[in-house]
């Protein structure tokens, strides 16, 4: 077992007081709190290791190297990748499946084509498929999902076809909490011999990730989901296409020889990391890492589980409080409305209170509409919050009832 | 435990009970048939979205306006005081009024302008910046309207 005091004495941010009350961050969708470790590895880069890496033979820059090597092991571990070099560093998940975007897709793309995606993914696994369906011609198609918010299942045999050149979905979603059947996805996919990418920005924080059970093309996420610095996240890719795709950026660090008539390109992974990277940020995820993998993992969200049970119990007791999204497989993530009250103002007035939560479309606007909302307010659980402060979301919706007077 | 007093003194700068009247019961809300003016305002990140209607005479005086659409407390309570602040003025006196109702909220010590009227409730707005967008969509829109530009004003 764990100690939430212990837990929460790792994250000095919880101790922050907002509008004169004890900070009560449940805004974990959006970013996670960074534990001490974190930051500390950060500050210890800088007074002690900054140097650029990949480029020089004195003693500080091959420490940055080795570090930020290292940290590129510390990732491929922990998603189980098979080799190193499939470990690409990029700013997030929104970057890396630009990458995909552009390095993988674009070049086989023909007029006609298709890319599937499902009607709950967040705006960066649709926008950057919009971009290259417009520069080739090809078209998105989109698996729908029910009134709890789960994929309808029986409809993805007629939407992948012969023309599918990928599907990208979700692991989980951002904006309702659903936990998609990844793995049964991937594999249909397969059968029909289609390239699957997973956006794991939300599974990072919430389930063990093993790329190679999943057996997925590739997977995007961002350190900073994932109690990492922001700025850095990683594409996994299969080492034998991302052999074969071109590079997505020009510039240092990824090339092998470069004159004016031709340039030949440095191999994996440095193929994809034009320019100095973000060496801190990287090795600051790695620092994360540690501090994930010495928890006790499994206990931790079963308590996160308990908070999410206990929180949406709650809320659904709320009378004019209607909950969007109620998919049978869930992470700790509550997206709600109230009649009478915008999720604007309840964030405002919540946010009186301490309490930290997301008032917007979650950058799901298609999602949205899907469920003829304009917005949702949203709460996000993480292991560091209490049962506590449960209670006093609670007192805070009912604040946002007595500002607007309703029963 | 019940609520410290720090909470609704807070929340009661910014939620007065003229805003929450108009919230709840907004004033102008429909469709005017035979608008001389008319545009969409949009608040893309929260998605308030209103529909602003007005009737300009010869004279340029504002004879009536209206909004629709649906939005957070703030947005809804500004378009319908705007509405009733802007009924017969001319759009001269519209544009000033727009440019105090901004200063109020936008800029420190901003002097209460005396046509503000009721639209001084809107100052406690000022502490939460995120919340100004709220507050101007509908004179943004106001403004689409009168310059006549088609289609959608947004504030982002
Ligand atoms: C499901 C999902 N996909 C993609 C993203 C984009 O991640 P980032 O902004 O870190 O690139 C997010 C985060 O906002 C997300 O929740």
């Amino acid at each position: 077992m764990f100690n939430i005091e212990n837990i929460r004495k790792d994250f000095p941010i919880l101790s922050e007081v907002i509008n004169g009350k004890p900070l009560i961050y449940l805004d974990n969708a959006a970013t996670t709190q960074k534990p001490q470790a974190v930051i500390d590895t950060l500050k210890h880069y800088y007074e002690h290791t900054n140097a650029n890496v990949h480029r020089s033979v004195y003693t500080l820059s091959e420490r940055a190297t080795k570090e930020y090597e290292a940290a590129r092991d510390k990732v491929q571990k922990y998603i189980h990748a098979t080799h190193r070099e499939e470990v690409i560093w990029v700013r997030g998940t929104t970057e890396a499946i630009n990458l995909v975007a552009q390095s993988f897709l674009r070049p086989q793309l023909k007029a006609g084509d298709e890319i599937l995606i499902t009607a709950m993914e967040h705006h960066a696994n649709i926008v950057p498929w919009q971009l290259v369906a417009e520069q080739t011609g090809a078209v998105i198609k989109v698996l729908p999902i029910n009134d709890q918010g789960e994929l309808i299942l029986d409809e993805l045999d007629n939407l992948l076809t012969s023309r599918t050149k990928l599907f990208a979905f979700t692991y989980i979603s951002n904006a309702i909490g659903t936990i998609n059947p990844v793995k049964w996805l991937i594999d249909k996919a397969h059968e029909k011999g289609i390239p699957v990418l997973v956006d794991g920005a939300q599974a990072l924080p919430h389930v063990k990730i093993n790329v190679q059970q999943l057996n997925c093309e590739f997977f995007a996420c961002s350190a900073h989901k994932g109690y990492g610095p922001t700025g850095i996240g990683v594409l996994y890719g299969k080492k034998e296409l991302l052999e074969k795709m071109p590079p997505y950026q020009g510039g240092g660090d990824m090339i092998r020889t470069v004159s004016f008539e031709k340039t030949t390109f440095a191999e994996l992974p440095l193929k994809f990391e034009a320019g100095t990277p973000n060496i801190a940020d990287a090795i600051g995820f790695g620092a994360a890492i540690d501090y994930l993998s010495q928890l006790d993992w499994k206990a931790l969200m079963h308590y996160e589980h308990e908070l999410f049970l206990m929180a949406k119990e709650a809320l659904k007791e709320i009378p004019g409080l209607r909950i969007i999204g109620e998919a049978k497989d869930q992470a700790s993530i509550i997206s709600f409305v109230m009649d009478g009250a915008h999720p604007h103002d309840i964030g405002t007035i919540v946010d009186s209170y301490g309490v930290a939560i997301r008032a917007s479309h979650h950058c799901a606007m298609p999602l949205m509409k899907r469920f003829c909302v304009p917005a949702t307010a949203r709460v996000s659980f993480s292991f560091y919050n209490t049962k506590e402060e449960i209670q006093v979301l609670l007192e805070a919706l009912h604040g946002v009832k007595k500002v607007f007077g309703l029963p | 435990m019940g609520e410290t007093t720090t909470n609704i003194i807070m929340l009661s700068d910014l939620y007065q009970d003229i805003i929450v009247d108009h919230t709840r019961s907004p004033r102008n809300y429909g469709k005017l048939d035979c608008a001389s003016h008319h545009a969409e305002g949009h608040n893309p990140l929260c998605g308030d979205q209103l529909e602003l209607f007005l009737h300009v005479n010869d004279q340029g005086v504002i004879e009536d306006l209206s909004f629709t659409g649906s939005g957070c407390s703030i947005s809804t309570a500004s378009a319908s005081l705007m509405t009733e602040a802007l009924k017969g003025k001319t759009l001269k006196q519209a544009e000033a009024l727009f440019e105090h109702f901004h200063a109020l909220l936008t800029q420190e010590n901003a002097e209460a302008s005396e046509d503000l009227g009721k639209l001084i409730v809107f100052m406690g707005v000022k502490d939460y910046p995120s919340r100004v967008k709220c507050a101007t969509l509908a004179w943004h829109t106001l403004q689409a309207a009168l310059k006549r530009q088609a289609g959608l004003v947004s504030t982002e």
